[in-house]
């Protein structure tokens, strides 16, 4: 039950991403996501130490650390919000629901050898690597795309999730390790950027190359 | 409760108790702007007061104008006939009445939308334009909903759907029921045309929806239109309410006696969200509704990986 209240959420949660052009509600849903996802190894009832030290770093990594590395960027720059993506909010807001689709149709349709706590944990986290990927694709701001990227990884942290036992964690620690020196590096890139050109949109910047 | 007699009761408390749900509303949204607020059984001086008036029409207009309210007012009382209150069956009901019921909603609407066009004044043929457009919106979320609550339980009919709607059903679907719910509750404001969508009280031709369709009906007629929009959010109220509550199991009276009640809490809701919430810009109004949608095809989403 509880699980399945954390996916819907999740799945309430990319959708608003989808449809918003407000940064700061960009990051503040996704330190939420962060918060669902820390809690999500220790949601199935079991309380092994290991999952509880694991599940301790990843809120403090995805809820804490990354949103307000990406508050204080954005504190930083003189833009509140994603002028003008290459595709609309509504229209965006139309796709994610054809992803939701598809991302349950292929987790029908995938051979897994074993069975996740809840059948929703699957497309969901399908659905969320969908959301990042879409984001990084379709928006123009280079924070937008951090978010992005964000999310993408979220989603394949919660596929690694599903099978605790196969998978070490000390590969998950590894992957938010990455993912966290990727941010970091990344803030300080958008820094730079937003203080040479005075914007921070990437389809600007391929015009630099003539 | 399979005796007909007994059940006709909730078509009868529809009648009797549906004025009422406007005066709460109000009276809610008075307490919250600090005023004292019109007496709770205004609509039914209003609508006393207007049966006894007399009827002006417009030379323009011609038999659709007249045949609008009545119309109007017939096909929302066939609706109530299958609309059930607390978990038993309605006055009527078969296989697939879930269509019917939403074809009489379209029904009214098209009779009001012609009704508006008829009398010839560019205001209303705004007005009705809106409608058209909102209702469009409004409908496959309407359907996507209740399909997916239809699939859910298994049933075809609006009483046989609600009747299933049990405690231990209700556990088991809960992701489900709060899906429906939150697309009812979009529907029932876009439909009855409560605030985020438009505004009943306002009476700027340039900004309202459903009142600014009826705005050349008067007298009985308008009494009829009064009466049939109280109706309809009886119905939309009594549908939410029937879907969100399930059946405790205690039989018919104490489901009917907690439906009325939920009715009664769901205007009192109503008036919170019309007393928080600003009007939407009109553009943003689709946007609004296809959250709708939205919940309902996810509904819909979990109905279907069972």
């Amino acid at each position: 039950m509880l699980i399945e209240f954390m996916m819907i959420f999740l799945t309430l949660v990319n959708l608003i991403i989808l449809s918003t052009s407000r940064l700061s509600t960009c990051i503040k849903v996704i330190a939420f996501q962060g918060i669902i996802l820390g809690v999500l190894p220790v949601a199935g009832g079991q309380f092994d130490i290991q999952l509880v030290i694991f599940s301790i770093i990843a809120i403090s990594v995805k809820a804490i650390l990354f949103p307000s590395m990406l508050l204080r960027t954005l504190s930083q720059l003189n833009i509140h919000r994603e002028k003008k993506p290459y595709v609309g909010y509504g229209m965006s807001l139309l796709i994610g629901l054809g992803a939701i689709v598809l991302s349950w149709w292929i987790s029908k349709n995938l051979p897994l050898t074993i069975t996740p706590a809840n059948s929703a944990v699957l497309p969901v986290s399908i659905f969320t690597a969908f959301v990042g990927l879409y984001l990084i694709i379709t928006r123009k701001m280079a924070l937008t795309q951090v978010i992005g990227y964000l999310i993408f990884e979220n989603g394949i942290y919660m596929f690694g999730v599903i099978l605790p036992q196969k998978q070490p964690l000390l590969v998950e620690l590894a992957v938010l390790l990455d993912a966290f020196v990727a941010v970091f590096v990344m803030g300080i890139t958008i820094f730079h950027i937003s203080r040479e050109f005075d914007h921070i949109e990437t389809d600007q910047l391929s015009t630099l190359r003539s | 409760m399979d005796n007909i007699s007994i059940r006709i009761i909730q078509p009868i408390l529809a009648l009797i108790l549906s004025p009422l749900l406007f005066g709460i509303i109000n009276r809610t949204k008075a307490f919250f702007a600090g005023r004292k607020g019109q007496p709770l059984f205004q609509t039914y001086f209003d609508l006393w007061k207007l049966v006894h008036k007399g009827v002006v029409y417009s030379k323009t207009t011609g038999w659709i104008f007249r045949a609008g309210p009545i119309i109007n007012l017939s096909a929302i009382l066939l609706i109530t006939l299958f609309i059930p209150l607390g978990h038993s069956k309605a006055v009527i009901f078969f296989d697939g009445d879930i269509f019917l019921v939403i074809y009489l909603f379209a029904l009214i609407r098209f009779f009001t939308i012609i009704a508006a066009l008829d009398t010839g004044s560019s205001f209303e043929g705004m007005g009705a334009s809106r409608e058209a457009q909102f209702s469009a919106l409004t409908e496959p979320a309407l359907f996507l909903a209740l399909a997916a609550i239809a699939c859910g339980t298994g049933k075809l009919s609006l009483s046989e759907i609600l009747v299933s709607i049990t405690s231990k059903f209700w556990l088991s679907h809960i992701s489900i029921i709060l899906f429906v719910a939150a697309t009812l509750i979009i529907v029932l404001l876009t439909e009855n045309a409560r605030i985020p969508v438009d505004d009943p009280n306002t009476h700027l031709e340039l900004t309202m929806i459903h009142e600014v369709m009826v705005l050349d009906s008067s007298g009985p007629d308008f009494a009829f239109i009064v009466f049939a929009s109280a109706l309809k959010l009886w119905v939309f109220t009594a549908l939410f309410a029937g879907v969100l509550i399930p059946d405790i199991g205690f039989g018919f009276w104490p489901n009917l006696g907690i439906c009325v009640l939920a009715v009664l809490c769901v205007s009192v809701v109503v008036g919170i969200i019309e007393s928080c919430i600003a009007r939407l810009k009109l553009l943003f109004v689709p946007h609004f509704i296809f959250i709708a949608t939205v919940f309902a095809v996810l509904a819909m989403v979990f109905v279907l990986r069972k």
